[in-house]
Formats: structure tokens, C-alpha cells, sequence
């Protein structure tokens, strides 16, 4: 398909430097960008089936000839003109590019093409992937390849990316990459340019509705909407549940008990039973027994946490969470949520950030780039941070809080979700501005192969792995350190009138507190030896959900807000959590 | 030529198709529907729409969307007869 001539061109024009290519990966949302990322450089990220998944960039190396070059995974955009943060960041890559792969859904010509004439106009050497080749044909498509080539001017390659089908075309395309540079042309004459190139080159046959569509339909409908959004949150919940607690009953406990404890029990005959050494490694162990949750040893409490009590609600709640995601349910409960979330400052596509929430604040925040304005993003992080309780914290809070009763851990939830909804309301009315409507694409369901599922399942235990275990190990330690030189003993009387006067907690409590903000999953495991009553377990639990971010999701919340919007977040989180949790306190 | 029926993306019944007549908004609103896809002379079919002034699902060839209500309220269609 290259055409030899152009390859040498490039080469004179662009070769020669010492810095390695930039390659840009750019197209229209949710058309595959981060799949073909992800197969030509080996570097996973996540990719899902919904528009604005990648917000950032994320950049890899690929071997193209004999030369290294670097390709960079940018976010979708539909025009040059940015909306939103997200489409702002692809266009500042743009200008670093020397090479562009512009991936197309080959489902959508004509919309996709918008963006490839605008594109071409840059002058940067380009190839197209004209991705999802397999679902032409399903849907009574026929598209002359050629002819395509001819008319745009640079190589087009069919691929398949979710399996690999056409990469390798792909990247031997790229030396051919071509830079046409038609003269710029203005909005209704670049639409009449890509209506007579989608009426040279496609061909679309009728063909009947499938049941896929027909259910597409049915869950944008107000009342089969409805339902089936009630299906999917009851079987995702149910789902999430069922997978972590099999998890912990029928693998990590027994690991722990089996296998794991005659070590500790071994290691505490060995430093004698005590010491500061026996304290900080292993916690207080008594009578021959390890209480995992109490003890606070960094090889007890600070492995069980983790792998035992968190970890299975990870694995769990990322697998739901992925199969959702590359269904392409998500977009269809953002329509549905529309109006409810209008009330709260934000639009119906806001509740997808509000979903990774629950599994991680952090690239919740992140995920608020895909809203368009200052004011929504504010309100969306705030929200998704004083209220949205991450994984970890969740599954800690099942695990302790629901030895007391189900009831205990619905007033947690119950608690949040007041919260989000009356925090946002009084947010709605008092941040200054308004909320953009809601103009979104509505992916199709897809079959997402379960390779592809459990890729990105691992990819996201391994951050989880990566990233929270040393925070919760050093947080483990610092605790015993602070413990031994009796720092706590100073913040807790100091603490005393807030803690035990406004919350009800014992003051110990406020050690808990201050270990939120290394980790909130540790921080809830604090409040186990304390002997709380379950009203103070509520209350600690949801006072420690709202009070202040962990370290990672403040710096994130720092980057995203600025100091001045970071401030306003935090003073808006301490307040609420204090007046929340003194409430509770009066009531429970 | 007899005057065709011309009403907004709201006031259309799900399943109804017509042509974008126009969109009665600014430069940044009619810029990013027309990248979308909706811009005038296409063809429309409304999906659904949500109660309560929630957003308006409209096919566009190979693209479906969500609106929202406002934004729908300001897109005008020419009903086919």
C-alpha cells in the first residue's frame, strides 16, 4: 500500500535528528487510541469502552525501522477546537508531533474524517488506522480502501486492534507516513470535502435491527431504562460482594491462618515475645493467637490489611467495574442520571468519574477532565472526595463495620450518600456559574473478549499493589514509631475537646484520623482495638471517609484544583465531616 | 413546494426521522454538534427521551447521542412526511 517515493521523502524531512520521533496516536474519542497504544509499545493502559477514557497522555517507546520512537497515547478529540480539558491536552500534544497515527472507527467515517481533514491541514506526516474493521461488515458497511488512500493522500490501514489483526501493517506503514497539507479550508467546506469522500468510498446496506441494538434502545428508554439500571446496580453490587467475600472465606483467610500464622507464631518465639523489634514486626500477640486486625504489626496487621481485607475487594470490584466499562453500560447510565445530576451542579456524565471514585479517588479526579467546565470539575472532585469512598475503604469498612450488623454498614453508606447528594445541592447553588447540558457519544455494547478483561483487571491489582502496599506498610511502621515515642499521646489530649466532645469517639480515635491521610484503609483498621461501640464505629468510619483525602488523592486534588480550589475543597471537606459527625453522634 | 412540519429534537416522537433544518445557538454549540454530526441537511432519528427534561437520544448516521434537553430544544428538524 506505501508508496515508495513518499518514504524517502520522509525520511530526508524528518530523519536525521538525534531525538527520537514523536509519535502522536490521536483520533476521535473511544475509537481505539489506547488498544493501539497498548499493542505498539507493550505498555498497558486503561481502555474502555466509553468516550474520554484517556485524559492524559501516556508515552511508550516502539521500534519503527532500526530507530526507537516514542508514541504518545493522546487523549480523543472530535474537532481541533477543544471543549474540555482533556480534548485541550491533546491539542497542546499536537505541536510536539512528527508523526501522526490518526485512528478512525471505521463504523463512523464520516464523523472521524472531520478530524483527520483538520488533521492533514498541520502538514505532520500521517497514516490512518481505520480501526474496528471487524464491525464493518456487521453493520452493512462496505468501504473502498483504496480509494480512501487516494483521496486522503496517505496510507490507510485496516486493523482489528482488540486483536492485534493489522498492527503490524501498521507500524510498517509508518515510515511512509505522509504530509499532504491541503490549504485550510472553513467548516462547511471541509463537510461538503468529507461528504464527497464518504459517498466515493462507502457503501451502507440496509439491514434489520439486532437484538444488540434493540437493547441498546431499550436502556436509553425512561422505563425499561430504568430497570434494566436497577439490574445492573443490584448485580454489581451482589457481584462485587460475592466475589470478595469467596475470596477472603475460601482463599486469603485460610492462607493467612495455615500458612501464615505458624510463621509469625515462629518469628515471636524467636524475639522472645516482646521487645521493640517483636512490637514494630509482629504487634502484640497473646496466648499463642494472631488477631490480624488488631495486633499492628508490620508483618500481621500490615500484610492482612492489604492482601487479605482490601486487596479481594479490589479484584472484585475492578472486574465488575471492567466489564462495565467495556460493555459500554456507563454512557447510558450517565443519560439516565442527566436530570438528578443537573440538580447537583454537574451533568449525567459526571456519575462516571463518581463511579471510579469507588474504586479510587484518584483517577476519579483525573476523570473529571472530561467535564467542560472549572466549575463542574470543582464540584465533581469535592463531591468524589468528601463522599465517594474508595475501595480500600469500603472493604474495611464491610469487614469491620459488618461484623456489628448490615444495618451499621447501610448507615455508613446511607450517611454518604446524603452527604453527596445535599453537599452538591448547596454546591449547585452557592458556586458561581452554571452546569453545561450533556452532549455525549453513546458507544455500542460490545462482547469485550475476557483476555481483555482480565489485562486490565491485572493492570489495575498490580497499581493497587504497586502503589498502596509500601504507603500501608510505611504507614503501619509509622504508627508504631509514633506509638513508641509516644507522640500520639501529645495530639490526642491536644485533639480531645473535637474528638471525644463533638464526635464521641475515645481521644485515641485521632490517631485513626491522622492516619487517614496516609491511608484510609489502616486508618479504619485503627479504630478495631479501641472497643468502640457500633455507633462509634459509624461515626468514625464516616468521619474518616470525609474528613481529608489520602496523601495521593490530595496531590492529585492539589494538581487538578490549584492551592486556591484545593483550600476551598478542604475547608468544605473539615467542616462537613465535623458537623456530619457530630450529628451522628447526637443521633446514634 | 408544500412547507414541511418543523419542530425541535424535544418536541419529536422517539423514532420519528427528519433533517436538521438549523441550530439556533452560538458558534461553539453549533461547531460541536457539527462535529458530532448534527449540522444541517443531515438525516435525524430520535432514540428516546428521557422524563422530566432529561437529555434527548437521536441517531446520526453511524453515530448516536445524547443531548441535553436545552441544547435539544435548539435543534430544528424537518419531519419526514
Amino acid at each position: 500500500m506505501a508508496c515508495h517515493g513518499a518514504r524517502s521523502r520522509v525520511r530526508k524531512r524528518r530523519g536525521g535528528n538525534s531525538n527520537p520521533k514523536k509519535i502522536l496516536l490521536m483520533g476521535n474519542p473511544n475509537v481505539g487510541k489506547s488498544v493501539v497504544f497498548s499493542r505498539l509499545t507493550g505498555v498497558r493502559v486503561i481502555a474502555s469502552n466509553y468516550p474520554g477514557t484517556t485524559v492524559g497522555y501516556t508515552q511508550g517507546l516502539m521500534k519503527v525501522g532500526e530507530d526507537m520512537a516514542e508514541v504518545i497515547d493522546v487523549p480523543g478529540t472530535y474537532s481541533l477546537e477543544p471543549t474540555c480539558e482533556a480534548e485541550e491536552i491533546a491539542l497542546q500534544m499536537l505541536a510536539s508531533g512528527d508523526v501522526i497515527i490518526n485512528v478512525i472507527d471505521a463504523t463512523n467515517l464520516e464523523r472521524n474524517l472531520n478530524l483527520t481533514l483538520q488533521l492533514l491541514e498541520k502538514g505532520i506526516p500521517m497514516v490512518v488506522a481505520l480501526n474496528m474493521w471487524d464491525d464493518v461488515g456487521h453493520r452493512g458497511i462496505h468501504i473502498d480502501l483504496n480509494r480512501l488512500e487516494e483521496l486522503l493522500g496517505v496510507p490507510v490501514i485496516p486493523t482489528v486492534a482488540v486483536s492485534g489483526q493489522g498492527i503490524k501493517e501498521l507500524v510498517e506503514s509508518i515510515p511512509s507516513a505522509r504530509a499532504t497539507k491541503p490549504p485550510p479550508i472553513g467548516h462547511d467546506e471541509r463537510w461538503a470535502a468529507i461528504g464527497s469522500i464518504t459517498e466515493q468510498v462507502q457503501q451502507v446496506t440496509h439491514r434489520h435491527h439486532t437484538w444488540r441494538e434493540r437493547l441498546e434502545d431499550a436502556s436509553v428508554r425512561p422505563f425499561t431504562g430504568i430497570f434494566i439500571a436497577a439490574m445492573v446496580l443490584v448485580a454489581t453490587f451482589l457481584g462485587i460482594r460475592f466475589i470478595g467475600e469467596s475470596l477472603i472465606s475460601y482463599v486469603l483467610d485460610p492462607i493467612f491462618e495455615y500458612l501464615w500464622t505458624p510463621v509469625v507464631l515462629f518469628l515471636s518465639d524467636l524475639l522472645d515475645g516482646s521487645g521493640i523489634l517483636h512490637n514494630v514486626l509482629l504487634g502484640n500477640i497473646m496466648a499463642g493467637e494472631v488477631n490480624y486486625i488488631e495486633s499492628f504489626g508490620l508483618l500481621t496487621t500490615g500484610l492482612y490489611v492489604p492482601f487479605a481485607m482490601v486487596l479481594p475487594y479490589i479484584v472484585s470490584f475492578y472486574l465488575v467495574l471492567g466489564l462495565l466499562e467495556d460493555v459500554g453500560y456507563l454512557p447510558r447510565l450517565a443519560i439516565l442520571m442527566d436530570t438528578i445530576m443537573h440538580r447537583l451542579g454537574l451533568h449525567g456524565y459526571a456519575i462516571i468519574p463518581t463511579l471510579l471514585g469507588l474504586g479510587c479517588n484518584v483517577p476519579a479526579i483525573l476523570a473529571t477532565r472530561i467535564l467542560e467546565s472549572k466549575r463542574e470539575r470543582f464540584i465533581a472532585a469535592t463531591l468524589i472526595s468528601i463522599a465517594v469512598p474508595c475501595a480500600a475503604l469500603q472493604a474495611m469498612v464491610f469487614g469491620l463495620v459488618g461484623e456489628r450488623g448490615i444495618q451499621y454498614v447501610a448507615m455508613v453508606y446511607g450517611t454518604l450518600f446524603v452527604v453527596w447528594v445535599v453537599l452538591g445541592f448547596i454546591l449547585n447553588r452557592t458556586v458561581k456559574g452554571f452546569s453545561p447540558e450533556l452532549l455525549i457519544e453513546i458507544p455500542p455494547y460490545r462482547l469485550p473478549p475476557w483476555r481483555t478483561v482480565l489485562q486490565k483487571l491485572w493492570f489495575r491489582i498490580y497499581g493497587f499493589l504497586r502503589e498502596a502496599i509500601p504507603i500501608i506498610l510505611g504507614a503501619v511502621l509509622v504508627i508504631n514509631i509514633l506509638y513508641a515515642v509516644g507522640f500520639f499521646d501529645v495530639i490526642a489530649s491536644f485533639t480531645a475537646p473535637v474528638v471525644t466532645g463533638l464526635l464521641g469517639l475515645p481521644k485515641e480515635a485521632v490517631v485513626a484520623l491522622a492516619i487517614g491521610f496516609l491511608r484510609k484503609d489502616v486508618a479504619v483498621g485503627m479504630l478495631a482495638p479501641l472497643a468502640l461501640t457500633s455507633g462509634q464505629l459509624v461515626v468514625g468510619s464516616v468521619v474518616l471517609a470525609m474528613f481529608f483525602p489520602c496523601i495521593a488523592t490530595f496531590v492529585v486534588l492539589l494538581r487538578e484544583l490549584g492551592a486556591a480550589g484545593m483550600l476551598k475543597a478542604a475547608a468544605i471537606m473539615i467542616a462537613v465531616a465535623l458537623s456530619v459527625g457530630g450529628l451522628l453522634n447526637l443521633i446514634l | 413546494m408544500a412547507a414541511k412540519k418543523q419542530v425541535n429534537l424535544t418536541q419529536m416522537y422517539p423514532g420519528q426521522s427528519g433533517r436538521v433544518v438549523s441550530i439556533d445557538g452560538g458558534a461553539g454549540l453549533v461547531g460541536r454538534l457539527s462535529a458530532l454530526g448534527i449540522r444541517p441537511g443531515r438525516a435525524i432519528t430520535k432514540v428516546s427521551s428521557m422524563l422530566m427534561r432529561g437529555p434527548v437520544t437521536v441517531q446520526v448516521g453511524g453515530t448516536r447521542l445524547a443531548i441535553g434537553f436545552g441544547m435539544a430544544s435548539k435543534i430544528l428538524v424537518e419531519l419526514e412526511q
